[in-house]
């Protein structure tokens, strides 16, 4: 399984030379399973360049696993470059609403005023589904989605492939529903979508200290991660979600602030997530 | 792939409602199990959560044997954690019975069945009014 990073900020994109380093396209992860087979998680402005390369790599039949909608998950998506092209089956999987179909919610971003072109007629052979509440498969690897806190129908994805584990919880406030230090595995939140991943990718938006002043809006605390990830026994924790507000510089200080919560105790040394990261799970 | 043990989310987010709440609150999952009762609510079960643990629901409906206010046996279809979790309905009801601590206690429970989604029941609160 190989995992490639095409975006890794979280709520806007913030393009410039303050964060050239780690990148400035939101969310957007792909994830190459050993048979072939293209997983993408989220739509995120990253995922451009990902629908580009995908075309020069003939790639025609995508997954794409959106954890929700919120835009800086979506808004790449008019712009992947599949979308446009009659020959490419896109495979939509997403959190399910209670009130409103998949396909209904995602068709709002193609709809003016925000956009000119109606999902309907999007060249590519689009299918959506809801996510399954029972583990599925993809290609060769064995998924299982969950909700996780975060605001409005939102869930974590965990991916399971020649002995690897792969987590995906790119917007997540775990600190919401409880203490996190010391609660056993089973009453965290996103526990069982991370319990001994080899790689968790996980929000770690802010500084301990920005945090009080935006609990609730569905993201983490940098020790908040650390403590996540270590509940879970992951083994390595990768920090997502920049905050559009954190250069590189900033970015390089809650890095460190994660290595000294983390210690040496089990978890890898936490590292930043940065456009362009590949991650080699054997 | 493995089974993972977790708890819905669901019942995580009832779980840390119920721990800032005053009100005596306690909370199952889908079989009715009994997974948590918060602290106002150790004095009307009559022990801690750390003592009682999980417990089956037939194990907790042994125990907490129930009688109406006339002191008749109340039947397991008429007590509001059973009408919860079977009918998938509210249900409220007075009556008196016997606690973790031996102790009989008269209590009014309203009961109701939590689903994350129309088809997804995951468990049941009952909340213990007072006089």
């Amino acid at each position: 399984m190989r995992v490639t990073i095409w975006g890794c900020r979280g709520s806007v994109p913030t393009p410039g030379r303050d964060t050239i380093r780690y990148g400035g396209n939101t969310s957007c992860v792909e994830v190459a399973l050993g048979d072939g087979t293209v997983v993408v998680l989220d739509a995120g402005t990253g995922i451009r360049a990902l629908g580009d390369d995908l075309q020069r790599r003939s790639i025609r039949r995508i997954h794409l696993l959106l954890t929700h909608l919120h835009l800086d998950h979506l808004e790449g998506l008019r712009f992947f470059a599949p979308m446009w092209d009659a020959e490419v089956e896109l495979e939509i999987w997403g959190p399910p609403s209670p009130l409103v179909a998949l396909r209904d919610r995602i068709a709002r971003a193609f709809s003016p005023p925000l956009f000119p072109i109606d999902l309907a007629h999007v060249p590519a052979q689009v299918t959506f589904h809801d996510t399954p509440r029972e583990p599925w498969s993809i290609g060769g690897a064995a998924l299982r989605a969950g909700f996780v806190v975060h605001p409005g129908p939102t869930v974590g994805y965990r991916i399971e492939s020649r002995g690897a584990t792969f987590a995906y919880i790119p917007d997540h406030e775990p600190a919401l529903a409880g203490v996190i230090h010391g609660r056993s595995r089973d009453w965290v939140s996103g526990g069982s979508i991370a319990a001994g991943a080899d790689v968790v990718l996980h929000d770690a938006q802010y500084f301990e200290d920005e945090y009080p002043s935006r609990v609730g809006w569905g993201h983490s605390s940098v020790t908040d991660a650390v403590a996540f990830a270590k509940a879970v026994d992951a083994r390595r924790l990768v920090l997502f979600h920049h905050d559009p507000g954190h250069d590189d510089a900033s970015l390089e200080a809650l890095e460190a602030r994660a290595r000294a919560v983390a210690g040496t105790n089990g978890l890898a040394p936490p590292a930043l997530a940065r456009e362009g990261m590949v991650l080699e799970l054997a | 792939m493995e089974e993972r043990s977790s708890k819905h989310l669901v019942l995580i987010l009832a779980r840390e409602f119920a721990s800032n709440l005053a009100t005596p609150m306690m909370l199952t999952d889908e079989e009715g199990t009994l997974i948590f009762f918060n602290e106002a609510a150790e004095p009307v079960i009559g022990g801690t959560l750390a003592e009682a643990g999980e417990m089956p629901f037939a194990e907790w409906m042994g125990r907490a044997a129930s009688r109406t206010t006339d002191s008749e046996l109340l039947p397991l279809e008429r007590r509001p954690a059973a009408i919860a979790l079977y009918e998938r309905r509210a249900a409220h009801e007075r009556f008196v019975f016997t606690a973790l601590d031996g102790a009989e206690r008269e209590v009014s429970v309203t009961a109701f069945p939590l689903f994350a989604h129309a088809d997804e029941f995951v468990g049941v609160v009952a909340i213990f009014w007072g006089e």
